[in-house]
């Protein structure tokens, strides 16, 4: 089994291709492997409750992680996550991609 | 733990997107957890540790240089040289064809002028490679 990361940097609203990450990490992730999408800088956007705009790969098992520092720049609490979206330190991103039989996707 | 080493492609110019905060976070980082660190910079990247950056006054809100002190990439990545100078490693390398391309010779110390071929031996012999492209 290998580990997919994907680092979405990508606001939702702005880029049509963001549909790009869900749809490949739910593919991949149904093909049994373990998968993150780790959202940074404008991709944290799409982590807010009142979007809804990552329901699909939360239903499908994906690790849902929103960089700290994203969400602070952009006033956005922990509270104001949409369920099974972490708050997430870099460092987390780090561990998880300095591993061996880990593919690392930044988009 | 078996030593571990990322390798790093960044693309993008100083100034101009939240990528390049967003790779030197990623640097300080792997460093801090003692993972060795390789960066390829390449196209506008290899801007990133140019020796000519100043920082800059701000006459919109009316302070000086000292005031101001405005943050440059120039001193991020030295900052970040000096932290990896032996064990972790920070490894920087700038594309020669790049640099060539856009005069941008007069770097920091610590920063090598190196090839494609650079790129493909740190990823060969890396735990893993990202890419962080342009939009």
């Amino acid at each position: 089994m290998t580990a997919y990361v994907f680092i979405e940097s990508r606001d939702p609203f702005e880029s049509r291709d963001t549909e790009f990450v869900e749809a490949t990490a739910i593919a991949v992730k149904e093909r049994g492997h373990d998968v993150t999408v780790f959202l940074v800088q404008n991709a944290v956007l799409a982590a807010r409750k009142t979007t809804g705009r990552l329901n699909r790969l939360a239903a499908a098992g994906v690790t849902l992680l929103a960089d700290d520092f994203s969400l602070r720049e952009r006033g956005i609490k922990a509270e104001e996550l949409s369920e099974g979206i972490q708050e997430s330190a870099i460092d987390t991103l780090i561990d998880a991609i300095s591993h061996a039989n880990t593919k690392a996707i930044w988009h | 733990m078996k030593e571990r080493t990322l390798t790093l492609a960044l693309m993008d110019p100083p100034y101009e997107s939240a990528n390049s905060t967003t790779a030197l976070r990623m640097i300080s980082a792997a460093l801090k957890q003692g993972i060795n660190v390789n960066v390829f910079a390449y196209e506008g990247a290899v801007c990133l540790p140019l020796k000519d950056q100043a920082p800059h006054a701000n006459p919109v809100k009316g302070t000086t240089v000292e005031e101001e002190e405005h943050p440059t990439t120039k001193a991020f990545v030295s900052s970040l040289l000096a932290i990896g100078k032996d064990n972790p490693r920070l490894t920087w390398v700038n594309c020669g064809l790049c640099v060539d391309e856009r005069g941008a010779t007069n770097v920091i110390d610590g920063v090598r002028r190196g090839s494609p071929a650079d790129l493909f031996k740190m990823a060969s012999e890396s735990t893993n490679t990202l890419v962080i492209p342009t939009k």
